[in-house]
């Protein structure tokens, strides 16, 4: 009980005024000053991850020949999304003998997660968005998992309250101070406030657009969108060059569509497909009984208590640490070769079939048929995510702290507080987990300067950028972990989309299948579930039709 | 040094210790008025135990044989460090210790005693110097001079611009520097006279050090926020504790927003229990989530078939601060030593979410949702939370807020509690240091009439109880959302309705 409100936790919309101005040049000088004079300390941490060493064995090759077989129905290559969906899905059909071959110690892929004394947190993927209606198998994944608890009269999910994101979602970071939303209103002119909503106009339009085909201009998974050229022809062009034919040259818009580029698809507005981008906006439609579509589903640990709960009924079946490096047809199914980074020993798996889960560069070098076939490669954004221990949540002037917080004037894409989706009151250590897709220049350069760099280096790139918004985190920060993916994410740019050249590579090789979110062109939790999901049912039907009976 | 030049030195002293000394007795008196009330008795008392104390002092002075000199200034280094710091420490450990009185009372004693061995030490060493006529003649009216300048200072210039604690410091290095200088003048009459010395400049500085700091020691800086004395205050990981106290009434504040007034908390409090409880039929286990005053835990002890209460209350130091402060404690008599209450230090939804055992009735007694982290614990989650440790037949009680200034904020209370599954029973009364003041009362089947109140209650009767569930039409229902940790719609309600009213 109490008699007086506390402090407004809300920012004020409003004008870019003088004080506004100022408080933002004075911030940015003080900040400029503290970084001058700050004593350098030796961080605590690690650099985490061992897939670009274990995966660089692919170059070298060398492996030995396999000592031993092993026989089973159905050998998974890859333990991400696509590949536990994978396994959950041949066991629903009945085929418990499979093995799932990872390279990484642990199963999960891009929803990898970690875990210390004060947090478990996400290396990657932290949040998944209301399925739509179109996609069966991921809202079925959810009702096994108990996140949807049944459904209202109007026939919408019920989500497990606690599983949503809790308000305040998001925040941003702009003119020296918090507001709330990443949708840089603060001190935006009329102009610019107008271009925000004849964007949200558009952006609504296609929410409801179908094609001729009766389809829904935009969905999840992409493969059930609607296949009308006059969408399609949108995959041309790029996001940059669709907002300019629109007439949108506003800053502030242009640096949130940017911003959602370089989020979701890790590239720039220009790097990325106007259909992609689109698809980013229009596509989440939805429905909960108890949640506006905009609000995700997230924990803790990001999509790594997904991967956890789809790990967890495979017990064995799982060989880690292992690396297959051969995968071929035979006359009677297929065989894969698996080294073993702990023994030091290769393993012949034969199976009736194989469902190879593992990004495409990868497939391109272990997958024979396809290495023999010579395809262009993809491009892959790299990049960066650390985990940074602080020993309380930094202070900062504005909205309250949020799920989210987003810094307008920064190449990161911001941080996530680990521990936003507990209960847990008072001043109490927490982790941020901070991301950067490395989209700045060509991939490969990109990709080369990351690797390169040390923990020490990386700690003085994230502290700098967290200096912008925290003048106190330095004398907060505990520890930072920091995680490089090389290959973080396939980057959907434009003519990646809809040029064919999907659908080809998703055609199974004799006994050999494909499923892996490089197959949708875009890198997403229900993409991968959805093609695990599909090829378990298929290779599990095919088992069927060639049983003899 | 002549004998002149000493005589007027020593004389002088008897000027600074007559003056110090009324000024730490002026100190203790207020404060303890401050900090316990009741001016007239403080005053009283404490004169009387200085007085007394001091006639203790002057006859132990009759047991100093020699060395007079040397144990004139010892006492003076050491009335400088218990006066001096007296304040300070009485303010400091207000909260932390048991018997408050017992420490005030002993540390008036300690420092008239040595108030009281000063003077006759003083007539002692002058006595062959001056015609016993004149020596008392002499000595008494600086000694009278000296009361006269201390009791103008104290209040027209000390406790308006320098407070009470730097005060205490203040006069404490006075008392030090008489010491010292008698010691630097007559050294040679002195033993161990460079021991004496460090002595007095460690006292000294550790005063020094008090009198700079003691803005930032006890952050009373913020007494200006509060209409009446600030007596304690503590920061804890999870909020601001600020007690005050006016003659008659001692308040409760957390994070400035006030949680009581000594004055109608017994409406508070019995409006948040009996109205419920008295109605629930089997009331064996009762849970309180919130409320570490310990006063809603005084209410349902009234009930003897209560055999447990389990009180969750986040923050420790509020819990102990009512177990054990005797002002606090008599006030929620001694509600949390009672061996029927349990008090687990915990947030509220974390440690319910591990419970499995039922609960007949529960209370729900939090601040205010005027932030996102409270306002988790008014959102359906945490009610369906509350549902699932509800005994059949039992009975939920919510704190919501008020319903005529933040009338849709109340009935969202109201709809989110339906949203859960329960039924409601909106009600509300007059808490004068509040304005009108809500809650909900819940449960899964409608509950029984009101059985018998327990005696004793100063608010609650049959009239008056049933007047809480009629609302007038300017806090009667209004269309509300539901409240769930993914929108927080409470939490900006609240802050909107608020911001109004307070303008």
């Amino acid at each position: 009980m109490s008699a007086e409100p506390a402090r407004a936790p809300l920012a004020p919309g409003g004008r870019w005024t003088r004080r506004t101005f100022l408080a933002t040049t004075l911030g940015a000088g003080g900040a400029l000053i503290a970084g001058c004079t700050r004593p350098s300390r030796e961080i605590p941490g690690e650099i985490v991850g061992a897939s670009a060493v274990r995966g660089h064995r692919l170059r070298s090759g060398g492996f030995p020949p396999a000592e031993a077989i092993q026989r089973c129905a159905v050998v998974i290559v890859g333990g991400g999304i696509a590949g536990l969906a994978a396994a959950r899905s041949l066991r629903q059909q009945g085929i418990e003998d499979f093995l799932l071959v990872e390279l990484e110690d642990q199963t999960g892929g891009n929803s990898a997660s970690g875990r210390n004394p004060t947090s478990a947190y996400p290396w990657g993927a932290h949040y998944v968005t209301l399925p739509t209606a179109d996609a069966h198998e991921v809202i079925g994944l959810y009702e096994e998992l108990g996140l949807i608890t049944g459904r209202d009269p109007a026939g919408r999910p019920v989500y497990l309250e606690s599983a949503l994101v809790m308000d305040p979602a998001e925040r941003l970071f702009v003119h020296g101070r918090w507001q709330d939303g990443l949708l840089p209103k603060t001190g935006a002119s009329d102009a610019e406030l107008k271009e925000f909503a004849s964007f949200a106009s558009v952006i609504g339009a296609f929410k409801n657009a179908r094609g001729t085909d009766g389809r829904r201009a935009f969905t999840i998974p992409v493969d059930r969108s609607s296949r009308d050229e006059r969408f399609l022809a949108l995959d041309r062009l790029s996001m940059a060059e669709w907002m300019q034919a629109n007439g949108w040259n506003s800053p502030p818009l242009r640096w949130y569509v940017n911003y959602a580029c370089r989020d979701d698809f890790g590239g720039t507005i220009d790097q990325v497909s106007a259909w992609a981008g689109l698809h980013y906006f229009a596509a989440r439609d939805g429905a909960a009984a108890n949640a506006e579509s905009e609000v995700v589903l997230t924990w803790p640990e990001g999509n790594g208590w997904l991967a956890h709960r789809l790990r967890e009924p495979l017990g064995d079946r799982i060989h880690a640490a292992s690396l297959a490096w051969e995968v071929d047809a035979t006359d009677g199914g297929v065989r894969a070769d698996v080294f073993d980074f702990v023994s030091g020993r290769s393993l012949r798996i034969e199976a009736h079939a194989a469902i190879v889960c593992v990004p495409r560069f990868v497939a391109r070098r272990i997958v024979a048929p396809l290495r023999a076939k010579g395809e262009a490669p993809l491009e892959y954004g790299p990049w960066v995510v650390a985990n940074i221990t602080v020993r309380h949540f930094p202070s900062g002037p504005g909205a309250p702290p949020a799920w989210d917080s987003v810094f307008q004037d920064s190449p990161s894409l911001g941080y996530v507080n680990a521990t936003h989706q507990t209960f847990a009151r008072g001043i109490r250590p927490t982790v941020l987990t901070w991301y950067q897709a490395l989209c700045d220049g060509p991939v490969l350069a990109e990709r080369a300067k990351a690797l390169e760099r040390t923990h020490g280096d990386w700690c003085e790139l994230i502290l700098a950028d967290l200096r912008r918004v925290h003048e106190d985190i330095d004398s907060l920060v505990e520890r930072i972990d920091v995680c490089v993916w090389g290959h973080g994410m396939i980057r959907p740019v434009p003519g990646s989309m809809w040029s064919g050249r999907r659908e080809q590579m998703a055609v199974p090789i004799g006994g050999i299948h494909f499923a892996h979110s490089d197959l949708s062109g875009i890198s997403i939790f229900e993409e991968a579930f959805t093609r695990g999901t599909l090829a378990g049912a298929a290779v599990a039907e095919e088992i069927r039709r060639n049983r003899p009976s | 040094m002549t004998d002149r030049a000493l005589r007027l030195l020593l004389l002088a002293s008897v000027f600074v210790i007559a003056t110090c000394g009324l000024i730490y007795e002026l100190i203790a008196g207020t404060l303890a008025s401050y900090l316990l009330g009741d001016s007239i008795t403080q005053f009283s008392t404490v004169i009387g135990v200085y007085l007394f104390a001091m006639g203790i002092g002057s006859w132990l002075s009759g047991y100093v044989e020699r060395n007079l000199l040397g144990v004139f200034v010892q006492i003076e280094l050491f009335i400088g460090l218990i006066g001096g710091s007296s304040a300070a420490l009485l303010f400091l450990l207000f909260g932390q210790v048991g018997s408050f009185r017992a420490l005030l009372y002993g540390l008036v004693l300690l420092i008239g005693t040595l108030v009281g061995i000063e003077i006759p030490l003083l007539l002692r060493i002058l006595k062959d110097r001056l015609a016993f006529k004149d020596l008392v003649a002499q000595v008494f009216t600086f000694d009278y001079i000296g009361a006269l300048l201390a009791s103008l200072l104290f209040p027209l210039v000390l406790v308006p611009h320098l407070g009470l604690v730097r005060s205490a410091f203040l006069f404490g290095m006075m008392n030090a520097a008489v010491g010292l200088l008698t010691l630097q003048l007559l050294r040679a009459q002195i033993g161990w006279a460079a021991g004496h010395r460090a002595v007095g400049v460690i006292i000294l500085s550790i005063l020094g050090a008090g009198f700079g700091t003691s803005d930032r020691i006890l952050a009373w800086s913020e007494s200006g926020n509060y209409p009446d004395p600030v007596i304690h205050a503590r920061s804890t990981a999870y909020q601001r504790i600020i007690l005050t106290r006016s003659a008659d009434d001692l308040r409760l504040y957390l994070n400035g927003n006030l949680q009581f007034s000594q004055r109608d908390e017994y409406r508070y409090h019995e409006a948040l229990i009996h109205p419920g409880l008295a109605r629930v039929p089997h009331r064996r286990r009762v849970l309180m989530l919130g409320g570490g005053d310990g006063l809603g835990v005084r209410e349902i002890l009234r009930y003897p078939d209560v055999q447990e209460v389990t009180l969750v209350e986040l923050d420790p130091a509020m819990t102990q601060l009512f177990s054990t402060q005797e002002m606090l404690v008599a006030l929620n008599e001694g509600a949390l030593s009672s061996p029927r209450v349990k008090v687990v230090n915990q947030d509220a939804f974390t440690w319910l979410k591990e419970q499995s055992a039922k609960f007949d009735f529960i209370i729900a007694d939090f601040p205010d949702p005027s932030n996102f982290s409270v306002g988790k614990l008014y959102t359906t989650a945490f009610y369906h939370e509350v549902r699932r440790v509800l005994a059949p037949g039992g009975a939920i009680v919510v704190q919501s807020t008020s319903p005529y200034v933040a009338r849709r904020s109340f009935w969202c209370v109201v709809k989110t509690l339906e949203a859960a599954g329960f039924v409601t029973e909106p009600y509300h009364l007059y808490v004068p240091s509040f304005g009108e003041w809500g809650y909900v009362l819940a449960s899964l089947e409608p509950i029984g009439p009101v059985a018998d109140l327990p005696p004793g209650l100063r608010y609650l009767d049959a009239s008056t109880l049933s007047a809480l569930f009629q609302f007038p039409p300017d806090m009667s229902i209004v269309p509300a959302e539901v409240n769930r940790l993914n929108n927080q719609i409470l939490v900006r309600t609240f802050e909107e309705e608020w911001k109004r009213y307070v303008r």
